[in-house]
């Protein structure tokens, strides 16, 4: 594939939006709470937006097309089961507490709700996942990249980590923000139309069964058991493994999206952050995962040969070469460039905020002026890149670093899950219970990766490894913080005012039309997608 | 609904100018260079780009009512 200069045109243009969306809102950096919280201002659609992209990530575009490709419609499971109930949960239930209790982070609100060591374990583990997460977004963008167009993998690291950098160190969370929902837009327009035309090029949707293995079409029907479908998984694993460990771990405790919904401007405009992102994230598999599984129908298999091995990951930028001319493909390529932008600078502004509030604020320097951490959070904007840059390069020492990502997630979300479950609707669990029990789940999902690795526990695949992993690393979590907790002297009630369901008034909107309300739109967004579910069954 | 998102910047400035450009280039680019060849017989770049700039017009459009309705406050 080879780039025109008006596709050079149009990533130049982007580019340069980009770095001027920053140094317009640098003027207005005047706070902390400017930099890390976007002054708490924005609507609910523009959060929703951001909370969706920051997740839209290159491993994410990329990817899920490449498991379009792989495993087919079963790849919508990351959607319409392990997403969408998550984001009606956090947004009904969980962001009352994140929001209401004002806390700046999920770390703080640990420490709000338990303690000062469990604040500490969640933000330690938090920014080491961060900056890795970031570093290995940045390594498949530029394999591919190197892949598909040439382009040196330095280059495409370093170009691309200068821009992010400039736009978040200049504007902070609000140029991330800004920036998110701009890549939104463009990540849709770039990549629809090739969508459209792969259908319809396939011979529409029952053309495209009949290219494919029986059952790639299929969501639900081949999950009888691990050996019917190609995903190795049954409909255990992908319920409770995906669908709430995975999931809800990910959705309802990932600082990384819960920051953008503290960015909203009212609790309403909080809880309806989650929900108005259910609404493309339910459509995105439409065109992510649906021009995979064309280009596994109907091109040659000798394209995704790259290296010897055959590539998943090239489906899209396969298929963007085939469906668009020079100028729609410079608008493609910009959607993946943006997609990995908007990813990282995800990482990077809760990477910066995280360790800003929570280590150094806490154990570093305490009760400095508010401009010294204004400077520290920009500090830690070019040190989370530059981290970010050296992981990317230690991804490149390994060969199978997609599974150590997908293994440091259930370390981290899946233990963290029933935490905040205990935590934030039992107001019997204590501080001692959620610390051992946070530090015993993540022992279980490492003993767990050891007994996979040495054999002594087997799957059919390493997906279904890691759902299993997760299911472990969160029972044992749950069990033993019920247990210590049983044992152990739990907080003071009034203490627990904000931070706890049974000790926390429930926002009314009795103000609000109804077609306005939380409530209704998670109705919506729950019906619409048990309404997928059942169509692609 | 409001749309603006913060005082000192509506983002649908930013977003409805690189949508206009990027469209009112590729259409041009499209209406000089027509090739059916790729995109099943359609001149993708001059549709396409004509559907980008109109979103983008869309947006700018709505981001200066605003900003006219909030000039007009006293």
């Amino acid at each position: 594939m080879k780039l025109q200069l008006i596709d050079y045109a149009i990533i130049a243009l982007y580019c340069a939006f980009v770095l001027g969306v920053g140094a317009v809102l640098k003027k207005h950096m005047r706070t902390s709470v400017d930099f890390f919280l976007s002054g708490r201002r924005f609507p609910a659609w523009v959060t929703g937006l951001a909370f969706m992209s920051a997740n839209l990530g290159a491993l994410e575009v990329m990817g899920m097309a490449a498991s379009g490709a792989k495993y087919g419609m079963l790849t919508s499971h990351f959607y319409w089961v392990g997403a969408i109930p998550a984001m009606i949960f956090v947004g009904l239930f969980m962001m009352p507490f994140y929001y209401g209790s004002r806390a700046r982070s999920v770390p703080e609100y640990l420490r709000l709700r338990f303690d000062e060591k469990t604040r500490a374990f969640n933000a330690f583990t938090f920014a080491v996942m961060t900056v890795l997460a970031s570093g290995i977004n940045m390594f498949a963008m530029a394999i591919v990249f190197q892949l598909m167009l040439g382009w040196s993998i330095h280059a495409t690291i370093l170009l691309s980590a200068a821009v992010v950098l400039a736009y978040t160190v200049l504007g902070g969370l609000t140029s991330s923000i800004y920036n998110e929902v701009l890549q939104f837009f463009l990540i849709v327009f770039g990549i629809l139309p090739m969508a459209v035309l792969s259908v319809v090029d396939a011979g529409g949707w029952a053309g495209l069964a009949a290219r494919l293995p029986p059952g790639f079409t299929k969501t639900w029907s081949t999950l009888g058991s691990a050996a019917a479908n190609p995903m190795g998984v049954e409909w255990f694993g992908i319920v409770m493994g995906l669908g709430f460990v995975l999931s809800f771990g990910y959705w309802c405790t990932d600082f990384l999206v819960v920051q953008r919904a503290m960015a909203a401007r009212d609790m309403a405009a909080a809880q309806k952050t989650p929900l108005i992102a259910a609404v493309p994230k339910m459509f995105i598999p439409f065109i992510v995962i649906v021009p995979g599984m064309v280009a596994w129908a109907i091109l040659p298999r000798e394209l995704f040969v790259a290296g010897g091995q055959v590539q998943h990951n090239l489906a899209l930028p396969l298929m963007l070469a085939h469906y668009y001319p020079p100028g729609m493909l410079g608008v493609g390529i910009t959607a993946l460039l943006a997609s990995f932008m908007s990813g990282m600078a995800g990482n990077v502004t809760a990477f910066n905020t995280v360790w800003t509030y929570d280590i150094y604020q806490s154990y570093i320097r305490r009760n400095a002026p508010d401009r010294h951490y204004l400077l520290m959070g920009r500090v830690a904007t070019v040190a989370g890149v530059a981290i970010s840059v050296g992981a990317a390069y230690l991804a490149l020492q390994f060969s199978n670093i997609m599974d150590y990502l997908q293994l440091i997630f259930s370390f981290v979300n899946a233990p963290l899950l029933a935490t905040f479950l205990l935590g934030m609707f039992s107001k019997r669990t204590t501080p001692n219970g959620a610390f051992w029990g946070l530090t015993g789940g993540t022992a279980a999902a490492a003993l767990h990766f050891l007994a996979v690795r040495s054999g002594l526990a087997h799957y059919s695949s390493d997906m279904a490894a890691n759902f299993y992993g997760a299911i472990y690393a969160w029972a044992t979590c749950f069990a033993l913080t019920l247990l210590i907790s049983f044992f152990t002297r739990p907080r003071a009630e009034s203490e627990l005012v904000g931070l706890v369901y049974s000790l926390t008034e429930r926002p009314r909107y009795n103000r609000l039309p109804w077609l306005n309300r939380p409530a209704t739109l998670a109705l919506l967004v729950g019906v619409l997608t048990i309404l997928l579910n059942w169509l692609f069954w | 609904m409001m749309m603006d998102s913060t005082p000192e910047l509506d983002i649908r400035w930013p977003i409805g100018l690189l949508f206009a450009a990027i469209g009112a280039l590729l259409a041009v680019y499209g209406a000089l260079h027509p090739d059916g060849g790729k995109s099943l017989g359609l001149n993708l770049n001059l549709v396409w780009g004509a559907v980008m700039f109109l979103f983008g017009a869309g947006l700018l459009s709505g981001a200066d009512r605003a900003k006219r309705r909030t000039d007009r406050r006293p």
